[in-house]
């Protein structure tokens, strides 16, 4: 074989950019989600109401927001209320969910692995074990193949 | 309950199969240019013929079951029309398909005057034979695809087209051709059916999910399932205003789908086995799984078996994987073996393990109690 086909650079160049009905990303057109109410979820937290504040933050999550911002802090939100509820909560939690909100929770707990904190990845692995025992491979296809991202 | 097929001592991924019309011989790739014709004979098959014309993959097989001609595309950008000499030999007339990327998915019409290929140049090419010239020329279906096209099916009345594309989106056209036929009516889709026309546009779901891998016209002509990367099962309604009903399942994504009556699809992709689910003109809702093939413990294991078994899986390492299904790989393609599409008595599936599996619904109905498809 010719010694130059062992270059892979040429695999690299973006040959669409010379396309002129080049593929783009569909802009999401829905209103502004401003992501979930912190203080209400913090009120709800407080009284032990833990799987009530779950629901409302996966119900509320700015999936389609381009705001960086809301996502991360909407995101930070979420991890504290996987975090307080307790291991042997769980369960419950995730069984009153529907299977939208359990693919939606899915998301949250990969995000949740990017971010580690003091013992939350063990936590995580928890929810992740619950959550899989509902949604299956599925749910977790879904957070791979979903362009709305949390 | 169900018929397991291996052709020769060949571990290659099937890529796509088709039957002839009375099921005697099978055309399938694996997994390269080449197209291998196998003939039933006694409980054996026999390879017959070997159709080399394509330089690259071949993607896509269909066999008219009445003229009795085979279609392949490949990723070589070609189409070509195969029709078998009084000799048993095959002979090819070449497609213009007038594209510059891969053709990805091939499907002749129901009346077979025509067929569809899809491709990687975003453009499904409708083909019909141009008799003064002899050769199949083709007109461009081009809006709005925005992606590969994955997948193709033909609606009853040999006029509508779907097709499911990588810009996670399931269209349904017009590919009426002026030249060769009469006006077609109105139906449930759409009344104006010029060449190329959009009828409906779903997207796979309302936040993307993925790709879509197969579409299927319902034998009524009335409803179209499609499955995606999002391992959803999606059924579209024309006579619910264009409604989509779609579930997502906790399996694996599903690479095939196909309609075996007016209201149950069966399914199949990377999770190995064939599933059965129902349409019931509110939601689509599982009804059973077709492979429930328990681990069997091996008597005496070759080492032939146990070299071919890694190869099936595709992987280096000797540790026993073995799968709790009858296709160790995933399923890539779903065909009408017996029956006809509004009642399916059997249908075939290929995969990456290079075997091929034929399912008899009837007895697996038997089997599982209160089925009722």
């Amino acid at each position: 074989m010719a010694k130059n086909t062992s270059s892979s650079a040429f695999r690299k160049i973006d040959i669409d950019q010379y396309n002129e009905d080049n593929f783009k990303e569909e802009e999401a057109e829905q209103s502004i989600p401003t992501g979930p109410d912190e203080s209400e979820v913090s009120s709800l937290l407080n009284q032990g109401r833990c799987t009530e504040a779950l629901q409302l933050v996966l119900s509320n999550a700015p999936l389609g927001s381009s705001n960086q911002q809301v996502k991360d802090s909407a995101l930070a939100l979420t991890l504290k209320v996987l975090l307080a509820i307790k291991s042997a909560q769980i369960e419950e939690a995730v069984g009153n969910l529907s299977r939208d909100d359990i693919d939606i929770l899915m998301k949250y707990i990969y995000r949740g692995f990017e971010y580690p904190s003091e013992g939350s990845s063990g936590h995580l692995l928890l929810w992740h074990e619950k959550a899989y025992n509902i949604g299956g491979s599925g749910s977790i296809v879904r957070v791979l193949s979903d362009r709305m991202r949390v | 309950m169900s018929q397991t097929i291996t052709f020769g001592d060949s571990c290659a991924p099937i890529t796509c199969h088709a039957w002839n019309k009375d099921r005697t011989q099978i055309a399938f790739s694996p997994n390269n240019n080449e197209v291998h014709i196998y003939q039933k004979e006694g409980s054996d098959w026999k390879q017959t013929n070997n159709l080399v014309e394509h330089d690259l993959r071949v993607m896509g097989i269909d066999w008219a079951p009445n003229t009795n001609r085979i279609v392949t595309c490949s990723v070589d950008r070609n189409a070509y029309v195969w029709t078998q000499g009084p000799d048993g030999k095959w002979s090819t007339t070449l497609v213009l398909l007038r594209i510059n990327r891969a053709a990805t998915c091939v499907k002749w019409s129901p009346m077979e005057n025509k067929f569809a290929v899809g491709s990687g140049a975003r453009l499904i090419s409708i083909c019909y034979f141009e008799k003064e010239n002899n050769w199949w020329v083709s007109k461009h279906i081009k809006k709005p695809i925005r992606s590969t096209v994955t997948s193709l099916d033909w609606h009853p009345n040999n006029i509508l087209l779907v097709a499911g594309s990588a810009d996670f989106k399931v269209r349904v056209f017009s590919a009426y051709i002026k030249d060769i036929e009469d006006q077609p009516g109105p139906n449930v889709w759409g009344s104006k059916l010029p060449l190329g026309q959009l009828l409906a546009e779903f997207p796979n779901s309302p936040s993307g999910g993925g790709w879509v891998h197969s579409v299927s016209f319902s034998a009524d002509g009335n409803k179209v399932a499609w499955v995606g990367h999002d391992s959803s099962i999606n059924v579209a309604d024309a006579t619910q205003g264009k409604a989509v009903f779609k579930l997502k399942t906790e399996y694996l994504p599903f690479l095939g789908c196909n309609w075996i009556t007016n209201n149950s699809i069966v399914v199949a992709g990377h999770s190995c086995i064939p599933l059965l689910y129902a349409y019931d003109e509110k939601e689509v809702k599982f009804v059973a799984k077709l492979d429930n093939t328990q681990r069997k413990e091996s008597g005496g294991l070759s080492a032939m078996k146990k070299f071919q078994s890694l190869d099936r899986q595709a992987r280096i390492e000797t540790n026993d994987t073995l799968l709790d299904s009858i296709h160790q790989n995933a399923i890539t393609h779903i065909s009408l073996y017996k029956g006809t599409k509004a009642n399916t008595e059997k249908f075939s599936t290929s995969g990456l393990d290079g075997q091929l599996v034929i399912w008899d619904i009837d007895s697996l109905e038997r089997k599982i109690d209160g089925l009722k498809i």
